[in-house]
């Protein structure tokens, strides 16, 4: 009796066999090694009242069950220029996959649902556009023009994108260097899924159309590192026009990444920046991994071309074997891969092994809900002794075979046993072209292999737009200041680190700058009470802190001879009743002017009164102690730190006197 | 003429012969703006004549303004010829035969990926790698039996199509199938339905709203709901098989008499008009809606009467309509004029004198109603009955292009109003019936609770 493979034992085992690295431990020297380079697709939604080809409304969301129609469509792959059908096109035909959009009047008119041909492309959209691509410092188009891209998992009811590049090359300064720029692109945005199981992907078309950029960066970026200091930079600048969205779902990015001998890989829509670094590192492992397994396949395997599988359904109830199939299974099927011992249980990300690059495709491809496969490798495997006794005798399997054994609605076997094929050929070849969805914990899951180029097409329904020196003059005379001034302000100002994402982020710095400049505050104060005191207290609330606002405050506390300290009290009441006056802030915070002489007089009262209290020991405390009693006065009257150095002052002199 | 290569002329022709380089040559252009390289492409004739269009290697396209170039210069040529790939249609004895005519209006076809340009797939082969499900309801065959777009379709092809389809039925063809644009597809239909009577098969014609070029494209559905109709249908009449929601599942089958286009762009543009269609089809086969239709019979006797009288208009009356607009008609020797009047069928007292003058030219006039929905009832007012008077034939529900189809059919074989007015008023194929259905009118008006109901419900 040949032995059976410790499944943990073999994935620690190929682990190691990778080179794993944890992401804390890796430094610059690990990714060097790895022949590690990263780009990025940053897609940020433009601020405008209107959708892109259409007249709809943008910024408006809907539940995903609040809708006023639905309609059903299946796309269909069409014909590449070489005759032949792109390779992720044939997948989503093999899924066969019936695509329901939701409508709701006020968000979607017939141009969302592809029964109307497009208006003429928002003119302010194009402007944003513009504007971002002069920041890059980009070459602008003479001409724009409309292309399609095409989508087949229906997220864009047309089967397209329509997309039009508005500026090329360019660069942004990094720290350490300069990362040049592909393009910058315009578009429309897609659909947000509301659901997809088995055989149904539901669509709500709220979205569907808002204009919004796509700004890629050539694989420049050597370190996890970069990579997320590249994306900040992107969304910083785009958000110093002022002209962007902001808010769950208005930045998103796309990150692709290689490492020698593996290929590029597309990670797809990351929502925030700070969960990058991570995925980056866990993909160019992965990548690793099935370039290790590679070798070990081709060692055993000699003509990896003449490779097959061997299949059979099972004259087995599935319900007879204790394992949560989808309710749709019909029958069981068992496929065996021969010489793949030790493969299954692969590493590929943490936690995860090569079977669950199966299970993925089995999900996507064959529309096969998890969990969908009992494997030789498993960890519980013992438990379905009985099945892998029929496997093995049915498939006449020898020592060094694998087996997998899953269940589906008879329609999706065929398609599920020609994708558990393809995906064991693909190994011999190492890491296929994929996009990757993103999850929380670091890892990737398959989404859809990766289109090719022959995607893009001239969109027949619109004419070239010219783009004439003129509007760019315009648009270049109005630009908002640039990004690297900005960081060096910031610098200047000794902003600490700490505050720059929130500042730049939320697009403070001319706020910022106007109050410095017309009231003579300390820049330092200005951002702090940004980014610390308004952040702090606004990281519950969901709608935006009136940024604007600021400056009438400060207008209304120099007026009133008010010193700026007071403000941090007033913040709170602002953000609860946004639209109060600031006398009745005032009076609420039962602020009174004093003047400042009486105010100093009565610290020798307080000291006096502190020593005698035996329980305050220290004089530190004792100064904190006169401080509190005098502080609701004397804020926005005195300078604090003024009558702080009076109270130490006092209570140094009294305790001398005493001694 | 102005001299133009591949759409390019004036200025940008000036600038690309400057530099020596061709259309689809590998090109480095510097301008003012920047640096960019690509391959030329083509350019739309009716585009301006300042850019230059470059594919760039990602493949998209951008203009380049000829006034801000400095140089170009040649790295490469990279000549594109694109065609669909042909695998030979099977034959699968127990399917039906069934011919595809084609008039040139392009149902299956693929883009030239560089200049946007449509190649039609015509060809069983090309149909075929294009729509492969078709294999598994008929055995195909397809010809060419001439090439126009959609709007220049006229008597001449109207004559050719009623031709080849008797031909085609003499060789015992089991259903016939015409890829056609959809502009004017009812108008081919109704002729076809005058010029093709006593059908012992279905014919069928489709078109697609949204060309097949692009994943959502309706064509595919389309050619396998006629193929299903006219290989498996039992209705053996001239019909429009098209969407009948905007989603993708089911298709209507019209009676050519009846439908019309009744929306620019939707996919679910043809709607039976004044009536309800004959039936639905699904790729599972063709379900009746009604039962007075005209069956599949296995004999080859069908009467073709390809017959057309060029010299026929309608006019569409509109208020202060001016009598020289029908005036003109007349000294232009037009010998049919079907009007389309408001309401009943009225035209107001100004044009009076040009009817009669009309009449007495011997001039054939015909009333039909702008509202396409009921009858021309011409007996219910002084207007109606005075224009009846003068000579005007009201004619009934027929549509106004229906009626204008039928008339210059009528012309065609005879010059004798009587003997006209005799084939007008007799229905051939249900373009005048003897009532309307409670349901042959239904236009919901969105907003309304119950309406809004139903579309959140059904998939409109
Ligand atoms: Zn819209």
């Amino acid at each position: 009796m040949q032995k059976e493979i410790n499944a943990d034992q073999n994935y620690q085992k190929t682990l190691i066999e990778t080179g794993w690295v944890c992401f804390e431990e890796a430094t610059a020297e690990t990714y060097k090694h790895l022949g590690f380079k990263s780009g990025l697709e940053i897609h940020q939604q433009l601020q405008t009242r209107e959708k892109l080809f259409c007249h709809c409304p943008t910024g408006i969301y809907q539940d995903f069950d609040d809708y006023d129609a639905e309609i059903v469509r299946h796309m269909r792959p069409t014909l590449s220029e070489l005759g032949e059908y792109d390779g992720t096109a044939l997948m989503e035909f093999k899924t066969r996959k019936e695509v329901i959009y939701r409508i709701k009047n006020r968000t979607a008119c017939t141009y969302e649902v592809d029964d109307t041909p497009p208006f003429p492309l928002n003119r302010q959209a194009l402007e944003i556009a513009i504007e971002i691509s002069l920041l890059l410092k980009q070459y602008i188009v003479g001409e724009v023009h409309i292309t399609r891209k095409q989508y087949l998992d229906g997220s864009i009811p047309t089967g397209f994108q329509r997309t039009a590049i508005i500026g090329i090359e360019g660069a942004i300064p990094l720290k350490n260097k300069p990362i040049r720029l592909i393009q910058l692109s315009l578009e429309e945005d897609s659909c947000r899924e509301v659901s997809d199981i088995g055989h149904r992907r539901i669509y709500t078309t709220d979205r569907l159309g808002m204009p919004l950029i796509e700004m890629v960066t050539y694989p420049e970026m050597l370190t996890p590192a970069e990579v997320a200091e590249a994306a900040h930079y992107l969304r910083f600048l785009a958000r110093s026009t002022g002209k962007v969205r902001t808010g769950i779902g208005a930045a998103r990015e796309d990150v692709n990444v290689s490492i020698t001998g593996g290929t590029r890989i597309e990670i797809k829509g990351v929502s925030h920046i700070r969960e990058i670094p991570l995925l980056v590192h866990v993909e160019a492992f992965r990548q690793k991994a099935l370039l290790t397994m590679r070798e070990k396949l081709v060692a055993v395997i000699s003509d990896p071309k003449s490779w097959q599988t061997r299949s059979c359904i099972l004259d087995l109830d599935v319900k007879a074997v204790a394992y949560p199939f989808p309710e749709s299974s019909q029958k069981l099927v068992a496929v065996l891969l021969p010489k793949f011992k030790g493969i299954l249980s692969h590493f590929t990300q943490p936690g995860k092994d090569f079977s669950s690059e199966l299970s993925d495709r089995l999900k996507v491809i064959s529309c096969l809900e998890k969990p969908n496969l009992i494997h030789s490798e498993m960890a519980n495997v013992e438990e379905f002794d009985h099945l892998a006794k029929l496997i093995k005798s049915r498939l006449k399997a020898e020592p060094g075979d694998a087996w997998i054994c899953f269940a589906g609605p008879d329609e999706d076997i065929p398609t599920a046993i020609e994708t558990i094929q393809e995906r064991c050929q693909l190994a011999f070849e190492g890491v296929p072209r994929e996009t990757r969805k993103s999850l929380a914990d670091g890892n990737t899951l398959f989404e859809r292999v990766l289109p090719g180029a022959d995607r893009m097409y001239p969109d027949t329904d619109s004419a070239p737009i010219p783009v004439p020196e003129e509007d760019i003059e315009q648009i270049r005379n109005s630009l908002p200041v640039d990004l690297p001034f900005r960081l060096a302000q910031l610098k200047e100002w000794q902003v600490p680190q700490d505050c720059w994402t929130y500042l730049l982020r939320n697009n403070l710095m001319p706020v910022a700058e106007q109050i410095v400049n017309d009231f003579e505050v300390e820049p330092l104060f200005v951002c702090t009470l940004l980014a610390q005191n308004i952040k702090g207290r606004m990281r519950l609330k969901k709608k935006p802190f009136p940024f604007s606002k600021l400056v009438d405050i400060f207008a209304f506390l120099k007026d009133n001879n008010i010193k700026w300290e007071l403000i941090k009290e007033m913040i709170p009441i602002i953000i609860d009743n946004p639209k109060i006056d600031f006398q009745s802030i005032l009076n609420l915070l039962s602020w009174k002017k004093e003047i400042s002489s009486d105010l100093f007089s009565a610290v020798p009262y307080f000291t006096k009164s502190v020593l005698k209290d035996c329980r305050i020991d220290c004089k530190t405390s004792a100064i904190s102690w006169v401080m509190g009693k005098l502080r609701p006065r004397a804020l926005g009257n005195v300078d604090m730190q003024e009558i702080f150095n009076a109270i130490e002052k006092q209570i140094t002199t009294q305790e001398k006197k005493n001694d | 003429m102005t001299e133009s290569i591949q759409g390019y002329k004036g200025k940008a022709l000036e600038v690309i012969k400057k530099f020596h380089v061709r259309v689809w040559s590998d090109a480095l252009i510097k301008s003012t703006r920047g640096e960019f390289q690509g391959i030329i492409l083509p350019r739309s004739e009716n585009d301006d004549q300042f850019h230059i269009v470059l594919k760039l290697a990602t493949g998209y396209n951008v203009g380049i303004d000829v006034h801000t170039i400095t140089e170009m210069t040649e790295i490469g040529y990279k000549e594109a010829h694109y065609k669909i790939p042909e695998k030979e249609f099977p034959f699968t004895p127990g399917l039906p035969k069934v011919k595809l005519l084609g008039t040139g209006g392009t149902i299956a076809s693929r883009l030239d990926y560089r200049t946007g340009a449509v190649i039609p797939a015509f060809s069983p082969g090309e149909l075929y790698g294009a729509v492969p499900e078709l294999a598994q309801i008929c055995n195909l065959d397809t010809e060419k039996v001439f090439a126009v777009f959609s709007e220049n379709m006229g008597p001449m092809q109207y004559k050719k199509l009623a031709v080849a389809i008797g031909e085609e039925i003499e060789k015992g063809i089991k259903g016939i199938i015409i890829g056609h644009g959809t502009d004017t597809l009812h108008h081919t239909a109704a002729a076809l339905t005058f010029m093709c009577q006593n059908l012992p098969i279905p014919v069928i014609l489709v078109g697609s709203q949204r060309s097949s070029d692009r994943p959502s494209s309706d064509a595919a559905l389309n050619l396998m709901h006629a193929a299903t109709a006219a290989g498996h249908g039992d209705i053996a009449e001239v019909m429009i098989c098209m969407f009948g929601p905007t989603s993708d599942e089911y298709a209507l089958l019209h009676r050519g008499t009846r439908v019309r286009k009744m929306h620019s762009s939707y996919r679910s543009t043809f709607r039976t008009i004044g009536d309800i269609p004959l039936a639905t089809v699904t790729r599972q086969g063709v379900q009746a809606i009604r039962n007075d239709y005209n069956p599949r019979r296995n004999d080859h006797q069908v009467k073709i009467l390809p017959y057309f009288h060029d010299k026929v208009s309608i006019v569409y009356y509109y208020p202060n309509m001016q009598p020289d607009i029908i005036d003109s008609l007349v000294d232009n020797g037009y010998k049919g004029i079907v009007i389309a009047g408001t309401g009943l069928g009225h035209v107001n007292k100004l044009i009076y004198p040009a009817i009669r003058r009309a009449a007495a030219a011997g001039v054939a006039i015909y009333m039909t109603v702008q509202t396409l929905w009921g009858f021309v009832h011409m007996f219910v007012y002084d207007t109606g009955r005075d224009l009846m008077a003068m000579g005007i034939v009201p004619a009934e529900n027929m549509l106004p292009e229906v009626a204008f189809i039928k008339l210059s059919w009528a012309l065609g074989q005879t010059s004798d109003l009587e003997e006209i007015k005799k084939i007008m008023l007799t229905p051939i194929s249900g373009e005048i019936t003897k009532g309307e259905p409670y349901n042959g009118y239904l236009i919901y008006q969105g907003g309304i609770p119950e309406v809004e109901e139903f579309i959140r419900k059904v998939h409109k």
